[in-house]
């Protein structure tokens, strides 16, 4: 079935005529419709547009135009990231009916690079959540097992690809939100380098956090995702300068003398034994190819979650206070006063993980609290910095678990959002560094649950994961 | 008992750059509403701020003309609270560390110079408007202000009078305008300020509670907005009460100020570095190209004038503070014009045509070549200054020269002795009570009598020689 092929197949099927990318795309809106009412992984079906696209992409191959490897490949994009004239809601009532008069560069990228969008991806409520429950909308099941949740912010991107539903998606990752919904869904999934993908139309959680990622169906596809959307913008301040180095040349299939930091932090009981056993099997598969294990240690992983949730929150605070129902979105009937509109927009328009966190984070920046919290989270988060930068003094990149456990079931974590902030564990400490990391599959537990294996890489080493990731894939792991 | 007035004032100025602050909307005023609008300025989800390097270099330009220490690092802050006319519910400002600190401005007062300590200069941006229609029930928003640049001028509690806080206030346009950052329209809403005022029993050390008075839109409601909250505080102390610490909104049309919140309901702002942009770095290599480009400051050029053209302090301050007029004097002045004839003209006659007809000094259509013919006439007595206040509109029409209007109207002062005395001859015969009085010893009839003869000579006859030839007259007549 062409739907289930990654996204580099497809494209040498394209460029030699033997598809036409308007097929491509049909039989990608049929599996949709076949997919999606079990799956629900998205919650807009641009199917017109598409097709359209994908005439055009088919005339530009006729003349035998250069084309790039993504085109004609159907593709979904998280529900955060803003796309012209195409609703772009967070998965929030508060942006329900909110169409952005703009591209954010990465789309206008993959645009440009001819990738043809079928959709927008399902995700916990302005990315704020593990399971994808959040979301204002539906509940995106997991397509290995539907009674388990996708994980999540990013699990309607992961369950699209997971269900062939797409070829490949983009998702976002604030403290984990692409790798875990890869890791439960069993694809590939990374967040890149901070700064390395520009956020300019990203709709922001926590702005010094959140960076745009590819969720595929392989590492190839993840590199040559990665090379499109990466480099420079001027519309992002935060945005680095430096080259983008050749990551699919990264993909050698090699890793010989590789270094590869084996941290206890992460192995720890708190662990299920199920992940455990698998990731370690794939350490093992490194040492079998020639790379090196190295036990380090990262005393700090103890304050990210803390760490983390301070300054997420104290961002978001800022960052959804915009949402007053004065200018689009969502705004409460009937109210008398200003202060009336802007209590009841934010209290009926936002749910109740998206308020937990903006009180939280408003209470953080209070004054009389700003030091105690937010400037000591602030403190915690050099010296976590500092514990990467010491441990890859010694190692090209660190091999750790992406998720303490596999897809729970519907339901068995919201109840207690402590329970759910933990499953964050082994993520968040790479965004609070502002560190690459992926997560591919590795294998599953007693259940057929997918388990993900996470490589993290040193700052701007986005290459280096890659190349890892490959080597192992090739080596037989990963892969659905 | 008598008080002292203390003052420090919060000036916001905003920069006339081509472009807003943090997008390429362009910064200019007027026009229709909503028209200079982008996803950054109105902070649609996901858009992001790119700081405008010029607003750098203008804050900087403003902190040297200041006498400010530019910092070499300094980073940008989100001031958070609700309003409909912020569209991301927060400022990007700076809180802690400012662009530029520790400044002073010099003021000239009754008792002499006086510095007046800048605390602190930085930079941020401005919000919409809100308009209110006429009875309705709802406001509507103007967002082409929003993201407009503006830097926020703090002083110390340096000023002890209204007149000196307005001297301050001159002294601050005058220099962001001779500097080119600001163009300080007050009507423009481009210079506004908050005030700070605390009274205190004089000879005590320590300050009195202040209050902070918002909504100040002119010099003027400035010294009215002193005034009004000095009298209330000593009102307060003087019946036995005390000043509550207390945020006030300054009411132009009622003269009067009223409470907007007390210290209880100060907002918290809430400020945390903005995460969307980086850090400003300012090495020295930047702040000295910038400091090359700097003009001549007010103050400079006020010293300058007393001292090189022997001007009056109040001449050289007047003209010092506006870049058209100074241009305009040092013109006229090279080309031969003597500097207190030049400066007489430009601060009187040509500042009054100026204030009727709502123009700026840069806007004069003539320079100061014509300037110095039109003074050069009267001196050489072609003309009178009586003719020479009739042909100075013309040249505001930007058409003509001095002479050329007056050649062409032929308003050439009459010299001609003959001519005079025939017209004397005629006024004195129409005028024998007057003569009669002046044979009768009234003195006061000759300047009658002179004013007749300019009136017949419609005013283009020489004074001097009418003078002379009308008292030759009178003796004749004895």
């Amino acid at each position: 079935m062409l739907y289930t092929l990654t996204a580099h197949d497809l494209s040498e099927k394209l460029k030699s005529r033997e598809i036409s990318a308007a097929e491509l795309t049909k039989a990608q809106l049929d599996r949709i419709a076949k997919a999606e009412p079990e799956v629900e992984s998205l919650l807009t079906v641009t199917a017109e547009e598409a097709i359209k696209k994908a005439e055009e992409v088919d005339k530009k191959l006729a003349r035998g135009e250069a084309v790039s490897p993504l085109a004609g490949i159907p593709m979904a994009i998280k529900d955060n990231i803003s796309t012209k004239d195409v609703r772009t809601t967070c998965a929030s009532k508060m942006l329900y009916n909110y169409v952005p008069p703009y591209n954010a560069t990465v789309a206008e990228r993959l645009f440009a690079a001819d990738a043809i969008m079928i959709g927008k991806a399902n995700m916990d409520e302005f990315a704020m959540g593990s399971s994808t429950e959040n979301s204002y909308f539906k509940k995106t099941k997991n397509p290995r097992n539907t009674a388990h949740v996708p994980g999540g912010s990013s699990g309607g991107s992961a369950a699209a690809v997971a269900a062939d539903e797409a070829v490949f998606a983009l998702g976002s990752d604030t403290g984990g939100s692409i790798r875990q919904p890869a890791s439960f869904c069993g694809v590939v999934g990374m967040k890149p380098t901070y700064g390395l993908v520009s956020r300019y139309g990203l709709i922001a959680f926590a702005s010094s956090l959140d960076q745009i990622g590819p969720i595929t169906k392989d590492v190839r596809d993840c590199a040559t995702v990665l090379s499109v959307i990466s480099g420079k913008d001027a519309k992002d301040s935060t945005s680095l300068s430096s080259d983008v180095p050749d990551y699919l040349g990264a993909l050698t299939g090699e890793c010989k003398g590789m270094r590869i930091g084996i941290p206890k932090e992460y192995f720890s009981d708190a662990v299920d034994p199920d992940v455990r056993r698998a990731v370690l099997d794939a350490a093992k598969a490194y040492e079998a190819m020639g790379a090196c294990l190295v036990e380090c240690t990262l005393p700090m992983l103890d304050y990210a979650l803390e760490t983390y949730y301070l300054i997420s929150s104290a961002e978001a605070s800022s960052n959804l206070a915009r949402y007053d129902g004065v200018r689009y979105g969502f705004r409460a009937e009937g109210c008398k006063d200003l202060e009336e509109l802007f209590l009841r927009t934010r209290s009926e328009g936002f749910g109740q993980e998206v308020k937990r966190r903006i009180m939280l984070g408003t209470f953080v920046l209070s004054s009389g609290y700003y030091d105690a919290y937010y400037k000591k989270a602030q403190k915690t988060r050099t010296l976590i910095c500092r514990d990467f930068a010491r441990v890859f003094e010694n190692v090209d990149c660190i091999l750790t678990p992406t998720s303490p456990c596999t897809a729970w079931k519907f339901g068995e974590k919201s109840a207690d959002p402590v329970q759910m902030y933990l499953a964050d564990i082994c993520t968040v400490s790479v965004n609070i560094a502002g560190l690459p990391a992926l997560s591919m599959p590795c294998g599953t537990d007693a259940a057929g649950l997918p388990i993900g294996v996470q490589l993290i890489g040193g700052r701007l080493r986005d290459d280096v994961i890659l190349r890892a990731a490959y080597a192992l894939e090739q080596n037989g792991k990963g892969g659905r | 008992m008598k008080y002292e007035t203390v003052i420090g004032l919060e000036v916001h100025a905003e920069l006339a750059t081509k472009t807003k602050i943090y997008c390429s909307c362009e910064n200019s005023f007027g026009g229709d509403t909503n028209t200079r609008c982008c996803p950054v300025c109105i902070g649609l989800p996901g858009a992001l701020p790119v700081l405008n390097r010029t607003v750098v270099d203008y804050g900087i330009k403003a902190g040297l003309a200041m006498h400010c220490r530019i910092a070499s690092y300094c980073k940008q802050d989100r001031k958070n609270y609700f309003y409909p006319d912020l569209p991301k519910a927060y400022q990007i400002s700076q809180f802690d560390l400012p662009l530029c600190e520790e400044g002073f401005v010099e003021i000239d007062t009754d008792a002499g110079m006086k510095n007046i300590g800048i605390t602190r200069i930085h930079i941020e941006e401005d919000a919409g408007k809100l308009l209110h229609a006429e009875g309705a029930n709802f406001s509507l928003v103007d967002y082409n202000r929003g993201g407009v640049p503006l830097i926020e001028i703090v002083s110390e509690p340096d000023m002890r009078s209204p007149e000196e806080a307005m001297a301050f206030l001159e002294a601050i346009k005058s220099t962001l305008q001779a500097i080119g950052v600001s163009d300080c329209k007050m009507q423009e809403g481009s210079l506004r300020c908050d005030i700070n005022v605390s009274v205190r029993p004089e000879g005590q050390k320590e300050f009195g509670v202040r209050s902070e008075c918002k909504n100040v839109n002119s010099f003027h409601a400035a010294v009215r907005a002193i005034r009004f909250e000095r009298d209330r505080q000593i009102a307060i102390l003087e019946a036995g009460g005390t000043v509550e610490q207390e945020t006030r909104r300054w009411d132009d049309a009622k003269g009067e100020s009223f409470l907007m919140r007390s210290k209880e309901e100060a907002q918290d702002y809430r400020y945390f570095p903005e995460p969307d942009l980086a850090p400003i770095y300012v090495d020295a290599a930047w702040v000295e190209s910038l400091r090359e480009t700097l003009p001549e400051l007010p103050q400079e050029k006020k010293k300058r004038y007393v001292t090189d053209y022997g001007l009056p302090k109040y001449d050289a301050g007047l003209l010092g503070a506006s870049l058209g007029l100074s241009k305009l004097f040092e013109e006229t002045v090279a080309q031969g014009a003597a500097p207190k004839a030049a400066s007489n003209w430009l601060l009187g006659e040509i500042s009054k045509i100026l204030n009727e007809t709502m123009l700026d000094a840069e806007a004069i259509p003539f320079g100061g070549e014509a300037l110095a013919e039109l003074i050069a006439m009267i001196e050489s007595g072609t003309i009178s200054g009586t003719i020479a206040k009739q042909v100075l509109p013309e040249m505001f029409e930007g058409k003509k020269g001095a002479k050329q209007i007056v050649e062409e109207k032929g308003l050439s002062q009459i010299s001609d002795e003959g001519a005079i005395v025939d017209m004397i001859k005629e006024v004195l015969a129409q005028n024998e009570a007057a003569v009669a009085d002046f044979r009768a010893g009234k003195e006061k009839a000759i300047g009658f009598l002179t004013g007749q003869v300019m009136r017949a000579s419609k005013g283009k006859a020489n004074p001097g020689v009418i003078q002379t030839k009308l008292r030759e007259a009178l003796e004749a007549l004895r």
